[in-house]
């Protein structure tokens, strides 16, 4: 096996694993708070054809980006419109968004398909990444892998170490006390599930911008799910994040360079290792009870209403 | 019928207050005038006035249901009232929330408390606190103020691993903290052994000689006599009366709280006939991670007695009752013996099948199913009656299912619009009286109740207390888990105690006393008891 | 919403005006949207909603799009009650055409009666099959079946992909994807000439009989409407968790399974790298409009059929990307879930007496009530 394509595989990695990290880690937040949004799917296809419809539009990759972080954050505010303030199952609103997202994309980007725009650039951060062999893989990545890596740090310690976090972690676990001592829970619960929207968004134009840098219809194929059963695979916590990501990161990309690593199965069944390895990883997580019971936030996907 | 007394005007006669700089009359610290409250189905509170004055400690006395939950709420901002004037310190004020509450000096202690269980002591205090400290910058803090009042906390220490006196704790000193001028109490001792009842009073009688006030609501008449200086009586959401606790009777208090004369149960001395639940040697762990673990459970109850087991809540009752009912398996079918056969590994269905019946302390979700009709909530555990011929071949039998639920209806008189109204239109009472009785109408031969009468009004209380007395004479052998010391007292033939997991001998109840069980309450099975006063019901 | 106030009882007038209040919405909307893609909207709404059914042709078509979506929303119907999601019903619809086609492929040239019956059966077990892997997980393994059937439907169509490129393509077939054409043994018998509705609209109205008797008469539908909307009483009286998620996802994967032998062995006529545009995900929209009961999922089924012809009729007509069903399928699911809101909360009345009261005046038990 050439050095070279082993690099360029892992290397790949981290480009699937992005889009991962970015949805997964805004949902934790959410899902920490109480609220579990079940649209990440359609909030993922809405921000990929927002972002590289701005990109391809105004010629600006940050305007691109930012757009995808707007059209994430208004999708998930129509999810906490409904669920907040209007009560609606948390469940079937979330399906509800990622139909309506599905078909909003399909339809904002009937006019896209086949453009293209030049992908975020890959930086070459000086000396370290001219470093043999650990240059290459680690330190010529887009700027958007490497802030996704900052982001879960910042996430973490932001829950586990200041008031905001801690706010956050009292109303995911008893909603009606954190009212009774007068906290906004809706309140709360609004920026969270704003925060996560956002970044939903974001990981969503990732495919669209960085990844595969063009429109095509459901492109996400699923990730939003993914990034779901992710949460849960880390126990809702953020560190668990990153090697659940990077680690379909790699089966993902398993699929593109099965034949070039010597693996001789038909590329379908390679494609559906990704979902196969959730669904087994999910398992793992979850057939001790014991587990789930101390790491859920308690309140998760029950909605809250005040007197 | 109501005895109201409008006390707009109060002198300051009895109260020398260190901190009173007006000389001539002492404003009341809060002042509630006319304050309503309706809720869809019922009305809360109804034109309702209360006054406080600076350093009294004043009760709030009423039974359950009769108010007093939802005044708090008013008081603290957690609910609105839909009128009515709150004037505290001598000015007109609104009270929009909990914050406002405690800008202006008022705090809470709840009933249920409000706290969480994986954060510590000061992230808890920390959070209800407006002021932007960390947990660490108040831990001194949290030391300093309890050991001041005798309410020692460690604050570093998780919430889920400490005892629910040691909450309380938590919920009091987060309070003090914050220099309340007003503190309100909701029903503090229900969870608390005798013992600590007084170590409370101790710290109550300290805040109040510091100009203090403190609305003390409870329903237990010997500790109000004790503790408090005035008492504001509610019944069915309005002011029946007030009164000087020191000065009245339990009977004239309990006179005002429910209006007639207080009926009693009376218990014929029978002979028990056989073991119709035995429990031997249970060890079970808590599915729920915070729950606690069940230690070598002994037990048995025959055939026409009552066991009572008390104990506070928290001290392994759910895991108990869910042993015994078949929602938790135990871990050796011989663990627990239902007439005579080994049950422990069967399923509920199976275990109302060889006689079980069993009222659970839920009763919305658990004893019945909120959006379902009282008809549909009968066959929950009526399918299994032979008799009533509600399920043939698979198929439901609406016309036997309705006519069960008629039956139960009538005979326990619920008020309900009818087999088709839902569960969750009925009052608490109510809808207790319809779980009892259907639980009942299937004859079984072993009966157990988890708490059968909180929240409950008194009329409903009485109806389902006589029909476990009826069960008893009949020759059922009865188990009831209740936080109630007096309700025990009364129906009991023997009880026991469950505390921190384990529990006591079971012991005639004309042979014990409140202070034994006192003491047995807090875990001291084998310490002596000093032989106090023997229990009058209330 | 401080105006609002929970109703004592969840109002049934709501619960039939609902869905009517959501179409009406979903409608308006509608208008709205084609009148900002710069068309005349009553025009437009003519085409969409009212032209195809004009024509015995069209309704037809409306027939042969609910088909689908009867049989996958009535199962799924019955799950949601009991608070099973499966979400995975268009994987096994996908199973249930690749069983069937397999059958019809393999029995390519006989001409029986019972090669027909018999691709019916083995879709009906292929959905099955593909439904118990969820069910398993669940109940054995605590994992959550919305994500676990969601990521067998990603399994499943890359599993057609690889039969259709592989292993079932059609030989003498240009190398396209897609497999023989089934022979007239297997296909489904036409219930009009020259319409293209076929024997599976009966069979999905007949699982709408069966499904409303089931709810309504049977002790077993009763114990999974308990389970769905009250576990811990459903624990209580003794009723089985394990056997109300595996019944759930065997009827609705043998009916998803069952569509999906209706499309391979109906309009389409043989395998196709997809042979569902998302039915299964519009069923799971059908369901929760027919408030998941029979009948509504019926009247639903027949409403999201027409978003589909008349999109497909006002992508030709007026070149209005067919990407607008799916827009209006989200928009009306959102609007059933906010007119849902008022079953269970009302504006509070302007005037309230106070002092009429039940008995006591014991307050709805809430968390903090004593």
């Amino acid at each position: 096996m050439n050095p070279d394509y082993v690099i360029a595989f892992l290397a790949s990695t981290a480009g699937a694993a992005t889009p991962l990290v970015l949805a997964s880690t805004g949902e934790l937040v959410a899902e920490r708070s109480g609220v579990i949004n079940l649209g990440l799917e359609g909030i993922m296809l809405v921000g990929a054809v927002a972002g590289f419809s701005a990109t391809l539009h105004t010629g600006s990759m940050g305007l691109g980006l930012l757009a995808a972080l707007a059209a994430g954050a208004a999708m998930a505010l129509v999810f906490a419109f409904l669920v907040l303030t209007l009560q609606t199952n948390q469940v079937a609103t979330g399906l509800a968004l990622t139909l309506f997202g599905l078909g909003l994309s399909a339809f904002l980007g009937r006019d896209l398909v086949g453009q293209t725009v030049a992908p975020l650039p890959h930086l070459s951060i000086p000396v370290l990444s001219n470093l043999p062999f650990v240059g290459p893989l680690l330190f010529r990545f887009d700027i958007l892998v490497y802030l996704s890596l900052v982001l879960v740090a910042v996430v973490g310690w932001v829950l586990a170490r200041t008031r905001i976090g801690l706010l956050i972690r009292a109303v995911g676990e008893a909603p009606h006390s954190a009212h009774a001592i007068g906290m906004s829970v809706i309140k709360l619960r609004y920026a969270t599930v704003l925060f996560g929207g956002a970044l939903a968004g974001l990981g969503g134009a990732y495919l669209s911008l960085a990844l595969t840098p063009m429109w095509v219809e459901g492109m996400t194929a699923g990730r939003g799910w993914i990034a779901l059963a992710q949460v849960v695979f880390a126990t809702w916590k953020p560190r668990g994040l990153l090697l659940g990501a990077y680690l379909f990161g790699g089966v993902t990309v398993l699929q593109f360079h099965g034949q070039g690593l010597g693996i001789a199965i038909p590329s379908e069944f390679l494609s559906m290792l990704p979902y196969l390895a959730t669904i087994v990883v999910l398992v793992i997580i979850c057939r001790n009870p014991q587990t789930i019971l101390l790491n859920k936030p308690m309140s998760l996907g029950q909605n809250f209403k005040a007197d | 019928m109501a005895r109201t007394l409008q006390c707009l005007h109060v002198e300051s006669t009895t109260m020398e207050h260190p901190l009173n700089t007006e000389a001539q009359r002492v404003e009341p610290r809060l002042q509630l005038l006319g304050i309503s409250k309706s809720y869809p189905s019922v009305v809360a509170n109804a034109g309702v006035d209360l006054t406080v004055m600076p350093g009294e400690i004043h009760a709030v006395l009423g039974e359950n249901g009769a108010g007093k939950s939802t005044l708090m709420k008013i008081i603290y901002g957690v609910t609105r009232p839909d009128a009515g004037e709150i004037m505290w310190e001598g000015r007109q004020v609104q009270i929009p929330s909990p914050s406002a509450a405690r800008r202006l000096g008022i705090g809470m202690v709840f009933q249920h408390f409000a706290l969480f269980e994986t954060l510590t002591v000061a992230e808890n205090i920390a959070l209800a606190l407006d002021e932007k400290t960390t947990p660490a910058q108040l831990a001194p803090r949290i030391r300093a103020v309890s050991a001041q009042y005798g309410l020692p906390l460690d604050p570093d220490k998780r919430v889920h691993s400490m005892s629910v006196g040691e909450r309380q704790r938590v919920e009091i000193v987060r309070c003090l903290l914050q220099s309340p001028r007003l503190l309100i109490m909701d029903e503090p001792t229900s969870v608390l052994t005798p013992d600590a009842v007084q170590k409370l009073f101790v710290s109550l009688r300290q805040l109040a000689a510091e100009g203090v006030s403190i609305l003390y609501i409870s329903h237990k008449l010997d500790e109000i006599q004790s503790l408090c200086d005035k008492a504001t009586v509610l019944r069915a959401g309005r002011v029946s009366g007030t009164a000087v606790p020191k000065q009245e009777t339990a009977h004239s208090l309990a006179e005002l709280m429910i209006g007639d004369d207080l009926p009693t149960c009376s218990l014929l001395p029978r002979a028990p006939g056989e073991v119709r639940l035995a429990i031997d040697r249970l060890d079970l762990a808590s599915s729920d991670p915070f729950g606690t673990r069940l230690q070598d459970i002994r037990l048995e109850v025959r055939a026409g007695e009552i066991v009572g087991l008390a104990g506070i809540s928290g001290n392994g009752q759910q895991e108990l009752l869910k042993a015994i009912s078949g929602e938790l398996a135990a871990p050796k079918a011989g663990n627990i013996r239902i007439l005579g056969k080994d049950a422990g590994r069967l399923d509920p269905a199976a275990r109302r099948r060889l006689g079980l019946g069993f009222v659970p302390e839920e009763r919305l979700g658990r004893g019945a199913v909120p959006a379902l009709s009282l008809a549909d909530n009968a066959l929950l555990t009526g399918y299994l009656s032979p008799g009533a011929g509600m399920v043939k071949g698979g198929l439901l039998r609406r016309g036997a299912v309705g006519a069960f639920a008629a039956g139960v209806i009538k005979r326990f008189k619920v008020k309900c619009g009818g087999a088709d109204a839902a569960a969750s239109s009925l009052s608490g009472g109510n809808l207790q009286k319809f779980i009892v009785g259907r639980e009942v109408e299937l004859a079984p031969k072993l009966m157990v109740l988890a708490q059968p009468t909180w929240g409950v009004d008194i009329g409903a209380a009485m109806l389902i207390r006589q029909a476990i007395i009826d069960l008893r004479d009949a020759g059922v052998a009865v188990l009831v888990v209740s936080e109630e010391l007096d309700e025990l007292f009364m129906m009991c033939d023997r009880i026991a105690v469950l505390a921190k997991g384990r529990l006591s001998h079971a012991v005639p109840v004309a042979s014990t006393s409140v202070n034994q069980i006192g003491v047995w309450m807090s875990g001291e099975f084998d310490a002596p008891v000093n032989e106090g006063v023997d229990h009058v019901p209330a | 919403m401080s105006r609002l106030e929970a109703r004592p009882t969840p109002s049934r007038a709501m619960m039939l005006a609902s869905p009517l209040i959501a179409a009406l919405a979903m409608l308006a909307t509608g208008s709205l949207l084609f009148l900002f893609l710069g068309q005349a909207p009553l025009h437009a709404f003519y085409v969409y909603f009212i032209k195809p059914l004009t024509t015995e042709y069209g309704i037809g078509e409306l027939l042969l799009k609910a088909t689908p979506l009867i049989l996958c929303g009535v199962g799924l119907a019955i799950g949601f009650r009991a608070n099973v999601h499966n979400i995975g019903a268009d994987g096994q619809l996908t199973m249930g055409a690749v069983a069937a086609g397999w059958v019809a492929l393999h029995f390519d040239g006989v001409d029986a009666g019972w090669v027909l019956p018999l691709m019916i059966l083995a879709g009906a077990l292929g959905g099955l099959a593909w439904a118990a892997v969820p069910a398993l997980l669940r109940t054995r393994f605590n994992t959550s079946e919305i994500l676990v059937s969601l990521m067998l439907v990603y399994v499943a169509y890359l599993f057609l992909g690889y039969l259709v490129h592989g292993p079932l393509r059609d030989p003498a077939g240009f190398n396209f994807p897609q497999s023989k054409m089934f022979g007239d043994a297997a296909l489904l018998p036409l219930l009009k000439e020259g319409l293209r509705v076929n024997a599976a609209f009966p069979l999905s109205l007949l699982a709408v009989a069966g499904a409303w008797f089931f709810c309504r008469h049977t002790f077993a539908g009763y114990r999974m409407q308990v389970s769905g909307m009250a576990p811990a009483a459903a624990l209580y009286a003794g009723f089985s968790e394990p056997k109300n998620v595996w019944f759930a996802f065997m009827v609705s994967g043998a009916l998803a399974g069952v569509a999906g032998v209706g499309e391979v062995a109906g309009p389409l006529g043989q395998l196709q790298p997809s042979v569902s545009p998302g039915y299964g995900f519009a069923a799971i929209i059908v369901a929760y409009v027919g408030r998941l009961h029979p009948l509504g999922v019926l009247l639903a089924s027949l409403l999201m059929s027409l978003l589909y012809i008349g999109g497909e009729s006002a992508q030709i007509e007026l070149q209005l990307p067919s990407a607008i069903t799916g827009l209006f399928q989200g928009l009306l699911l959102f609007y059933l879930l906010a007119a849902d809101l008022f079953i269970h909360y009302r504006f509070k009345p302007r005037t309230r007496e106070t002092g009429a009261t039940t008995d006591a005046a014991v307050p709805l038990e809430t968390a903090h009530e004593s």
